[in-house]
Order: structure tokens, then C-alpha cells, then sequence
């Protein structure tokens, strides 16, 4: 028996497709989200609209909040630390998080390396703009990718752009003959033999989840129907006029994100989504995106 | 490996609204057998079994209900062949004292959910399952479920520990691992073979 191997970090990736992963700062919002059928909830101490707004340095969340929230639910809870600091990785860990997210949400602690993810035994999500950066947190230890997109700003442009830039580099890499990988690898930056696996099955080596940015029913369609398998759901349920209404189609949108028909239903009279920031609002050292390489 | 001529009508069902449903479709396609997303009621004409999914106890059971699943469903469960795996598993017995989960009483225990812990607790060994296979079975627990309360009428085709994790009862098979996860059909062959098959 072991529990060391990748298949078990990437198996509880596998169990939420198809779902929604909500941000939550509380055990009663985290109890919402369970009601309307989230796969898992993130633990955080303020969404990232937020953090934007409050601006300060933004820090893994208190182990009290966690556990509160680890008491309030039966689904998976994660939980994000800041890019490189494993101690606080470690810490997350010890409190059993599900799978913890690597997050450029927060203040990054290292700005050369990321935590070697391997030597953690709780899964890793991260983040990534786009194919090699994917690889290389993979080539890391994360068992699970999804696309940055802009946190906190309720604007899906930034997703999709990373969404289609990974799939169009992975396209690209099953066009190549086997002597012109090494020369792409080199180029991209990231690990030969992850390159080599892309281009040979034409996708990731582990699930490829969608975040940032996502604020209705049609953007979560959107995101699944350009690849992704799962939608994480940050500051567009909590800062929307009717959280629970818009918490309950968003899980239906992931279900049944290919039926327009199915989606005008679910999208009725939601209320107001999150108000949200078009891209030219955000000065360029306040996009979370660009943290981490 | 050659398709066997009685798969070639089948078409076995897999509940797609969230979890592993498309690694089941896969297992069926590695032996030659169609399989369908089931999604609506009108779904479960078109089948001749049914997969229910690893995944989310709570979301599935929102999802069903909202989607007028539960009840055709429930009803097509009095005849229709079914295997359920993990959450699929809890779905399948007995009511548990949780009511954010919905079960359909087909096979007599009752699940514990998350009984080995949290994700830090998931863990793959490899199994016995001596009336089944001739090789062991290369077996991904995650966050699993322990079947409680078994009645005598449930028999258990393979142990891990203490615990009983694959069980049968008439056309209910279930697991509380992930054979969907694996590369080795061995224990969706069975279930076809065996239960499928000898149930028409």
C-alpha cells in the first residue's frame, strides 16, 4: 500500500470533473456551496476581488478558518499558499487540505523557484498562462493545471487567452516530428520528457481545470467547452446579487455546458452577476497573472 | 484483444453529470463495448446497464434530483444491471444518516463516507479478487467510502484489510475503489460477462 503515487494526487482530480469549485471565507458560505453542489470548496480568508481592492500582502489563511470550514462540509477543501513558500505548504498539509493551490492570488514568497511539489503527499493545483509553464509545475509535482485567467476581476478574456494558448502549443506539438522536440523543448523552457508526452497524446499529462474570472452560467460553458474538465469559481458567486441562485447554475452549466437550451434556463433571472474590471482598469503591476514563470 | 460478438449489441449507460463518467466510457471502449452518457430520463431507454461514477455523493444528488433524474432512474434500478463505484457505491445502498445524500436502497449495507480520512489518507494497493481474475487487481482508493451493515445476502468478492470493497447482489455490483481509474478492464469485464450478459 501506498499513497506517495501520482495516480492518487491526479485520482481526486479525476473525481471533480464536471463540477464547480467555489472560493469561500466562511463555514455558512462554505455550507452554500456545498447545498448547491459544489465538488470541492477553496478555503480563503477574502476573495480576490478582495485582495485587489484591499491590496497589502495576501497570506495563506488561518488554520482556525480551515478547520472551521473542514467541520462545516463533506466535500474536499483546498486551500492556497503563496507561490514558493513551502513552509506554508507544510502547514497546509498538516491540517489535511484536500489539495492545496500554489496561488498567484496571494503575494508570491519566492520569486525564482516554486515548491517542489513532489515531496508533498497532498496534491498541488497551480496555475498556468500557458503550455510550458503548465509542464513545468508539472515537471514540479502539481497534479492538477488550470489557467490563471485575471482573479477577482469577473472578466473571462484572460482565461480564455490562456485556455486557447495551451491548446493551440499542444497542437502544435503533436504536428512535430520526434527530432524537432528536443529543439521545442529548449525553446518552451519546460522538461523534455513532459514535452514529449504532449505531443505524443495530444493533451496533459493531468486534468485541466478553468479559473479566473469566471462570473455566469454561459462563462463556466465557455471555459468547458474550450477544454476545460472542471470550473473553479473564485469571487463570482460571493459578489453576485444572488450568491445561492448563482451558485446552483453554475453546477448545472458545468453538467450541461454543450445544451444552449439547457443554458438559457439555467441562466434566467439570476440577478446581477459581479460587477467585474475590464483589463485596461488593472495598472500592469497589479495583474495577478504574471506572478510566477 | 478481439471483441466478443455479444458486446457488439450492447450499450451500457454511464450517469455524466459529474465525476469519472469519462474514464468508465474509456474501460468500456478498451473492450469493445459502446457506452452512453446518461443525462435525461430519456437516457435510460436507450441502455442495457448502467455505471454510476466516482465523484461528489452530495453534487450527484442535487444533480439527479434537480434534473428529474432520481425517480425513472429508481424505477429503471428494479431491472436494469448497475455498477456503482465510490460515490456510485454510496448512491447505491441503503440510506445513510446524511441528508445531503440521496440513496436508492439496491444492495443491503449502509456506506460510511470518507471512512479512511481525507485525501492525505487515499492510497492504491493491489488486490485479490480470486473469483474474478487470475492476476492482482491494481486498485485507486480515494477518499473512500467503507460498506457498514452488510447483510448476508451481499457477497464479497474481494477484502482489503478487514474490509469488504468490491460486493455483489444479484445485478448490483459496486466498488469502493476506482476500477474506472485503472488500465486493467478486469473488473468491467465481469460486470458485463457476468451480470450484463447473464441478466437478459
Amino acid at each position: 500500500m501506498t499513497n506517495e503515487l501520482f495516480e492518487v494526487k491526479t485520482g481526486l482530480a479525476e473525481m471533480l470533473k464536471g463540477g464547480v469549485i467555489m472560493d469561500v471565507t466562511t463555514p455558512e458560505q462554505a455550507k452554500i456551496a456545498e447545498q448547491a453542489g459544489a465538488v470541492a470548496v477553496m478555503a480563503l480568508e477574502r476573495i480576490p476581488a478582495d485582495i485587489r481592492r484591499d491590496g497589502g500582502i495576501a497570506r495563506a489563511s488561518d488554520p482556525k478558518m480551515i478547520k472551521e470550514i473542514q467541520r462545516a462540509v463533506s466535500i474536499p477543501v483546498m486551500a492556497k499558499c503563496r507561490i514558493g513558500h513551502f513552509a506554508e505548504a507544510q502547514i497546509l498539509e498538516a491540517l489535511e487540505i484536500d489539495y492545496i493551490d500554489e496561488s498567484e492570488v496571494l503575494t508570491p514568497a519566492d520569486e525564482a523557484n516554486h515548491i517542489w511539489k513532489h515531496d508533498f503527499k497532498t496534491p498541488f493545483v497551480c496555475g498556468a498562462t500557458n503550455l510550458a509553464e503548465a509542464l513545468r509545475r508539472i515537471g514540479e509535482g502539481a497534479a492538477l493545471i488550470r489557467t490563471k485567467g485575471e482573479p477577482g476581476t469577473g472578466n473571462i478574456v484572460e482565461a480564455v487567452r490562456h485556455m486557447r494558448t495551451i491548446n493551440t502549443e499542444m497542437a502544435n506539438l503533436s504536428t512535430m516530428r520526434t527530432d524537432e522536440l528536443m529543439a521545442a523543448a529548449k525553446k518552451m523552457g519546460a522538461p523534455f520528457h513532459l514535452v514529449v508526452q504532449v505531443a505524443k497524446t495530444g493533451k496533459l499529462p493531468v486534468p485541466n481545470f478553468s479559473a479566473g474570472g469566471i462570473a455566469t452560467p454561459a462563462d463556466a460553458s465557455l471555459m468547458m467547452q474550450l477544454g476545460a474538465e472542471t470550473i473553479f469559481v473564485g469571487s463570482g458567486i460571493f459578489k453576485s446579487e444572488n450568491s445561492e441562485a448563482m451558485a446552483k447554475a453554475i453546477v448545472q452549466a458545468a453538467t450541461f455546458y454543450d445544451k444552449p437550451d439547457k443554458l438559457a434556463e439555467i441562466s434566467e433571472g439570476l440577478g446581477k452577476a459581479m460587477k467585474g474590471l475590464d483589463m485596461v482598469e488593472i495598472k500592469p503591476e497589479d495583474r495577478m497573472q504574471d506572478r510566477g514563470w | 484483444m478481439t471483441i466478443r460478438p455479444e458486446y457488439e449489441d450492447l450499450t451500457i449507460g454511464v450517469v455524466a453529470l459529474q465525476g469519472s463518467f469519462a474514464k468508465h466510457a474509456f474501460s468500456m471502449g478498451k473492450l469493445g463495448i459502446k457506452s452512453r452518457a446518461v443525462r435525461e430520463p430519456a437516457d435510460l431507454k436507450l441502455i442495457d446497464a448502467l455505471i454510476l461514477p466516482g465523484g461528489e455523493s452530495t453534487t450527484m444528488t442535487l444533480l439527479l434530483e434537480n434534473e428529474g433524474l432520481w425517480e425513472p432512474m429508481n424505477e429503471a434500478l428494479e431491472t436494469l444491471p448497475v455498477f456503482g463505484t465510490c460515490a456510485g457505491a454510496i448512491l447505491l445502498g441503503q440510506q445513510i444518516d446524511d441528508e445531503r445524500v440521496r440513496c436508492f436502497n439496491k444492495i443491503d449495507y449502509k456506506a460510511e463516507r470518507n471512512a479512511y480520512g481525507r485525501q492525505i489518507e487515499s492510497f492504491s494497493t493491489a488486490l485479490v479478487i480470486p473469483s474474478m481474475l487470475d492476476h492482482d487487481f491494481h486498485a485507486i482508493f480515494i477518499r473512500a467510502p467503507k460498506f457498514r451493515d452488510i447483510k448476508p445476502n451481499v457477497m464479497s468478492l474481494a477484502v482489503f484489510g478487514a474490509d469488504p470493497v468490491l460486493l455483489r447482489q444479484g445485478n448490483v455490483l459496486v466498488a469502493s475503489f476506482h476500477p474506472e481509474l485503472t488500465e486493467d478492464p478486469g473488473i468491467h469485464k465481469y460486470f458485463v460477462d457476468e451480470i450484463v450478459l447473464k441478466s437478459r
